[in-house]
């Protein structure tokens, strides 16, 4: 590392945030937490899916990394897949939406912000979806809503569980009210699975709110969460815009979701895949 | 004399303030002004349609907030009979912000739910201005069970900016209270008819929304976030909140146009509040129609009917005809 970034950190040191920023070192050998600050090891890092070794911050996944981690390896096979999402009300911002779209593509390499499949987790067949931050947000617009609709009709009729993990900031703005009913098909997607004896199991990633938490994310048998997930129906910052006041601390963590009897348990990363199997292992029914 | 006024209504109140003084001095004995004011009153006659027949989309929501605007309770005042409310979800307590209870359209046996503002400053904190907690969206779906299980058809009345953003919303589970209400809508064998009277906001709107038919009145609006809130995403700026309503096609007449709602009921020049004896009859017509249509058909086509509807909404195609497309 040349000798003036470490002057230029020191001159940051009061602001914490610049820093951690700052000091992601590219070769890739080592990096800095974004929450402890503490230089780890990359590898070490990745090898626990983004989970800090140091103070056990749980990074964002993306969709990808979510299926590698959670779907046994090779049985994962994509569905729902070959729409993509229409511009119906034009809708133009600093972008135009079809260019927020295709820039979102580029960037996450994804079609939209959920991926939808079947596959394993240690040896269970699940009909399983991700959603992915990193698209516009997570947002559930037409596409997101029908693929997730799909994932669960296709999971009713093939009598499977469902395992849902969710990170998004809801319902997307830029289709209107068609992204609102969005909400409304999803839940009755998973009360039609529901009805047929199948389980459903969500994890809740940080940040999951809005539209999504308020639909098919809430609507699971049981509910898991990620440590210090942002969880909540309104966001934090407009919460406070209308409370006019400052937030109780930790107010909408996972942590304060469990303690409000809103989530079943909180797993962190290294836990997830065992223990989502030995919920589905309960909630499903043994043959003969 | 009305006791508030939009800001784009003001050149109108002006004309109307000049031709009460000319009545005035009419009436105290001062001669030839009769032509005066019929001319003043032709000149507002023109202005008003002239603003109405032009609202914006932002003037619209101004419309459909107007602290005039008659309420659900009016609405059920004046077209239903023998009302019974009742009340309380059973958990936690009876959220004033969401109203229901037994009434009867004509004949028809029904159960009424929906968000109720109030009609004055008092009333209004005490209802919360309209925005449930949990409990009123669980003390809905109460009464909606109730109803499927004596076979009452469901009229659902929305007016609300959306449900309550506050602590002991989040902490009374606020967004499953939601999603539990859309997916046992989706399951009732009622026939359930939605029509919203003026601030359809978000999914605390669409937690009464899910139906076989639903209504807009003219001048209401249904958003998928406030315009206001959209405003401060998009361009970290409130002020921006009449682009965002524009953008948001929000209005009853666009809404109508991607066929999201089934009819717009027609209000006079200048919004509801202008005469709502006249709009409850429309409403009352619309909703005795729709009910009617929906009692014929069995509890299994009703609900298939309201899955495949929800169902269809969406806007994509597939990725074959969107390259060919862009070709």
């Amino acid at each position: 590392m040349p000798i003036s970034e470490w002057f230029g950190k020191n001159k940051n040191d009061n602001n914490g945030e610049g820093r951690a920023e700052k000091l992601v070192i590219p070769d890739g050998v080592w990096l800095k937490c974004d929450s402890c600050g503490e230089v780890v090891f990359h590898r070490e890092f990745e090898r626990r899916f983004k989970v800090c070794p140091k103070c056990g911050f749980h990074a964002p996944l993306g969709a990808l990394e979510r299926i590698a981690h959670l779907i046994d390896l090779g049985t994962f096979n994509e569905i729902a897949t070959g729409i993509v999402s229409c511009d119906p009300l034009d809708f133009r911002a600093n972008k135009s939406y079809t260019e927020v779209v295709e820039a979102a593509r580029a960037k996450t390499g994804l079609a939209e912000a959920v991926v939808c499949g079947s596959g394993e987790i240690d040896g269970r067949p699940v009909a399983f979806l991700v959603m992915d931050f990193s698209f516009i947000g997570g947002s559930m617009g037409s596409v997101v809503g029908e693929k997730v609709t799909e994932l669960f009709e296709w999971a009713a009729d093939m009598r499977r569980p469902v395992v849902s993990v969710c990170a998004s900031g809801g319902a997307r703005m830029q289709e209107g009210m068609y992204s609102l009913i969005q909400m409304a098909k999803t839940s009755a997607a998973v009360g039609r699975h529901a009805s047929t004896g199948c389980s459903y199991i969500s994890l809740l990633c940080h940040p999951t709110t809005g539209g999504v938490l308020a639909s098919f994310a809430s609507l699971a048998d049981i509910i898991v969460a990620e440590p210090k997930a942002l969880i909540g129906f309104t966001g934090p910052r407009v919460i406070e815009q209308t409370m006019k006041q400052k937030l109780p601390k930790g107010f909408q963590t996972a942590e304060f979701m469990l303690e409000h009897g809103q989530v079943d348990m909180i797993v962190p990363r290294a836990d997830q895949k065992e223990t989502i199997g030995r919920l589905i292992d309960y909630t499903t029914r043994d043959v003969g | 004399m009305r006791k508030f006024i939009l800001d784009f209504e003001r050149p109108v109140a002006e004309l109307e303030e000049k031709l009460e003084e000319l009545k005035q001095l009419s009436s105290a004995g001062q001669p030839d002004i009769a032509a005066e004011i019929g001319y003043l009153e032709a000149q507002i006659e023109k202005l008003r349609v002239h603003i109405y027949s032009n609202l914006t989309p932002w003037q619209r929501v101004q419309i459909a907030r107007h602290p005039d605007r008659p309420r659900t309770l009016d609405y059920i005042e004046a077209i239903f009979t023998d009302f019974i409310e009742l009340k309380g979800d059973r958990l936690f307590a009876d959220d004033p912000a969401m109203i229901g209870g037994f009434a009867r359209l004509d004949h028809v046996k029904a159960m009424v739910v929906g968000t109720q503002k109030g009609r004055n400053t008092k009333e209004n904190v005490m209802r919360n201005f309209g925005m449930p907690h949990p409990e009123g969206y669980r003390k809905a779906l109460r009464l909606m069970t109730l109803a499927d299980k004596n076979a009452l058809p469901i009229i659902s009345f929305i007016d609300t900016l959306g449900a309550y953003p506050g602590i002991g919303a989040e902490e009374r589970g606020q967004a499953a209270a939601i999603a539990t209400n859309l997916m046992t809508m989706a399951k009732l064998s009622v026939p359930i008819i939605a029509v919203n009277i003026g601030e359809g906001g978000s999914g605390g709107a669409l937690a009464l929304g899910v139906a076989d038919t639903v209504l807009m009145l003219e001048n209401s609006y249904y958003s998928v976030i406030s315009p206001e809130g959209c405003a401060s995403i998009l361009w970290r700026d409130n002020a921006k909140a009449p682009t965002a309503a524009e953008e948001l096609g929000l209005t009853a007449d666009k809404l109508l146009e991607h066929g999201l709602v089934d009819t717009v009921i027609k209000e006079p020049l200048g919004g509801a509040h202008r005469a709502p004896a006249l709009v409850a009859r429309d409403l009352k017509k619309a909703l005795v129609a729709a009910v009617r249509r929906h009692l014929t058909k069995t509890p299994g086509e009703l609900v298939e009917g309201r899955y495949a509807r929800m169902r269809a909404v969406g806007s994509f195609e597939s990725a074959e005809e969107a390259a060919e497309a862009s070709e």
